[in-house]
């Protein structure tokens, strides 16, 4: 008998008779979605703010990127200064300052964002990267995770990612570290 | 034959360090307070904890079509499934891999199924050098220890020792000890470990039956810096692993979190459903013992655990002995009712290791009656294990006592009266297990009888 049959046969033989799986009922959140969002991600070591457009990203990237020799953005809202398409290998990647994404969902409750792997162009983007910057409409902001798993299809993508916060650690003595080994800040523009 | 060594002998050890484990007890109780801080911001907390519950005893309940769904999913998806009914078994699969692969650098992300069946040991004896990357591992590994705790595994050590074994290792600076500074230290050198690396192992926290697909949940980002950087991804999956749908990840990570560690959620939930273009991916399904214990009634739902932690961080027992005294690869209360079950003999002082206090029932996020249970597995082993000497005489001498009123009278009245009169090293002493870190009450003039004679009719 193979593993996986006596596997399955010992559990024929031991588990208890069937019980139901229950429905998920809903959990709606009330409340302003925006604030929420940004004290949440505070919460996680990463900082959320508002855009009205194009420009305030752009000054925002004057200021704290204008020494980026390899800024990677895969967003139509700002450019960087290097082309993903040269990028053949993930390990291309190794020396990306900043990489600039395009989030598809975010959640107010705990500040994840949804990030289907189309939107990363490699997996290992956004967390080779030094700095992250996720631009978000806040018309795509949800309550809580139940709403988000109503919208999303996880296996329509290889490879998804909620990202709440940049690489943090809490293994010394519990003092958290940000940039364990992925980036070192997280900033999500919450656009109009 | 030599017994193993008992938990209250060990937690003697750790007890020793008063500083210590003063520390290691505050360092945890603050942990639970931030996951009650963290809980009491949902209102629907304990609606979720037993929606958790019932869906994971409809799991238990459905497990082989479950898996057998999930693993005809898995496939479909690209990704190739294998099943190990023990750890030997499980390490011959991931050392398979790697050869047919030629693997020659390896990094794996925490993993307690892994250390549960001691793949590390096995591939080092094979010749490989596996690099863990999570960084409490990564210490710990460096230090020749196993995690002492399931979420924080160096929480054993204080940044001075860290900062040594980084002098060591990585040539930190001698005596230096700041966080900040040794996890950049850390950063530098796993950095290269990630863009060397062949092949990455991983856990698994949830298995998706309906889509076939996995989640795993970390905080550093490391389970994906190895995977999408290396060709090969191992995961490796406890059975007892599997949720049904998609959407029950928005109960289960709306809970893991806030219980470990009183975040909302961990910083990554990657969801992992096909290998990259000309990549591999495998899946390791591991019974190890989960099977044996879905026969046993009373301890099934233990299986329901999704290894929070929160258990550990709330108990007294722990906090104040440390995980190694439990000599068991998931310590704390969690631990003390699996690990009986895989090695009756090795673990059966750990279900001892309690005050049956059931706080840790009251934070476990998936419900499972932890402290029930410890106090079923006494039952089990003080029937048929190896009970201490000590303990089985006394319970005998109980026994016969209290079954015999009379003799019961007669006993008591001579303890009232020799306990009255002893001089205090001829009560404390080492026949007195019992009395070594406890102070007899004050012995009563009467019996408890005798005063309700006397005051009944008043």
């Amino acid at each position: 008998m193979s593993s996986k049959e006596s596997i399955l046969a010992a559990i024929q033989k031991n588990k208890p008779d069937l019980l139901p799986l229950p429905e998920h009922p809903e959990f709606p959140v009330e409340g302003d979605l925006v604030e929420q969002y940004k004290s949440s991600i505070k919460s996680n070591g990463g900082q959320a703010l508002e855009a009205k457009g194009p420009e305030d990203i752009r000054s925002y990237l004057d200021i704290h990127f204008q020494d980026s020799q390899m800024m990677l953005s895969l967003s139509t809202v700002v450019e960087g200064n290097f082309d993903i398409a040269l990028a053949e290998d993930p390990h291309d990647l190794e020396h990306v300052d900043l990489a600039i994404l395009e989030g598809e969902w975010g959640v107010a409750e705990n500040a994840a964002i949804w990030l289907p792997e189309e939107r990363l162009k490699h997996r290992a983007l956004p967390f080779i990267a030094q700095h992250l910057i996720v631009l978000l409409k806040k018309d795509r902001l949800l309550g809580n995770m139940h709403e988000v798993y109503q919208l999303i299809n996880v296996s329509d993508s290889g490879y998804g990612v909620f990202i709440a916060g940049p690489s943090k650690t809490a293994d010394i003595e519990q003092s958290l570290v940000i940039g364990a080994h992925g980036p070192r800040s997280m900033t999500v523009f919450l656009l109009d | 034959m030599k017994l193993p060594q008992t938990h209250a002998d060990a937690a003697a050890e750790f007890l020793k360090d008063t500083d210590r484990s003063h520390w290691h007890d505050d360092t945890l109780w603050h942990v639970r307070s931030k996951r009650d801080a963290s809980a009491q911001k949902i209102p629907e907390w304990e609606q979720l904890r037993t929606l958790a519950s019932q869906i994971k005893d409809h799991v238990l309940s459905n497990l082989d079509n479950l898996l057998l769904q999930f693993e005809k999913n898995a496939q479909a998806n690209g990704i190739e499934v294998l099943w190990a009914k023990d750890a030997q078994e499980h390490n011959e699969h991931v050392l398979r891999i790697l050869e047919e692969n030629q693997v020659k650098q390896l990094v794996k992300s925490k993993s307690i199924l892994t250390e549960e069946c001691g793949l590390n040991h096995f591939l080092e004896d094979k010749g490989y050098d596996v690099v863990d990357t999570d960084l409490g591992e990564r210490i710990i590994q460096f230090n020749k220890q196993v995690p002492s705790h399931i979420v924080m595994p160096a929480i054993h050590l204080k940044k001075k020792e860290i900062g040594d074994i980084f002098h060591e290792h990585l040539g930190t600076e001698a005596g230096a000890d700041d966080p900040q500074y040794l996890t950049e230290a850390a950063r530098q050198h796993l950095r290269q470990k990630f863009i060397q690396a062949h092949a990455a192992i991983t856990g698994v926290n949830f298995g998706i039956a309906e889509t076939g697909g996995f989640v795993v949940c970390t905080n550093e980002g490391n389970a994906d810096m190895g995977t999408h950087l290396a060709d090969i991804h191992i995961a490796c999956m406890g059975i007892e692993k599997l949720i049904p749908r998609a959407a029950d990840l928005g109960v289960f990570l709306r809970l893991l979190a806030r219980s470990a560690t009183g975040q909302s959620i961990t910083n990554y939930n990657s969801h992992f459903h096909r290998p990259r273009k000309d990549k591999k991916m495998y899946l390791i399904l591991v019974d190890n013992g989960r099977t044996k214990q879905l026969g046993r009634e009373d301890f099934r739902n233990s299986l329901k655990c999704i290894r929070c932690g929160a258990c550990m961080n709330t108990c007294p027992i722990y906090r104040r002995s440390s995980g190694f005294s439990y000599n068991s690869t998931v310590p704390g209360p969690i631990g003390s009712i699996l690990s009986p079950g895989m090695d009756l003999k090795k673990h059966s002082t750990l279900p001892f290791a309690s005050t049956l206090c059931g706080s840790c029932s009251d934070v476990c996020p998936v419900k499972i009656n932890i402290h029930e249970q410890l106090y079923k597995w006494r039952q089990v082993i003080t029937k048929e294990g190896p009970s201490q000497p000590s303990k089985k005489w006394a319970m005998r001498f109980g026994g016969k006592v209290m079954s015999k009123p009379k003799l019961f009278d007669l006993m008591g009245r001579m303890a009232r009266k020799s306990l009255s009169i002893s001089p205090r090293g001829f009560v404390y002493n080492s026949f007195n297990a019992w009395g070594k870190h406890r102070e007899l009450p004050e012995v009563p003039k009467e019996s408890f009888k005798d005063w309700y004679k006397k005051n009944r009719n008043k």
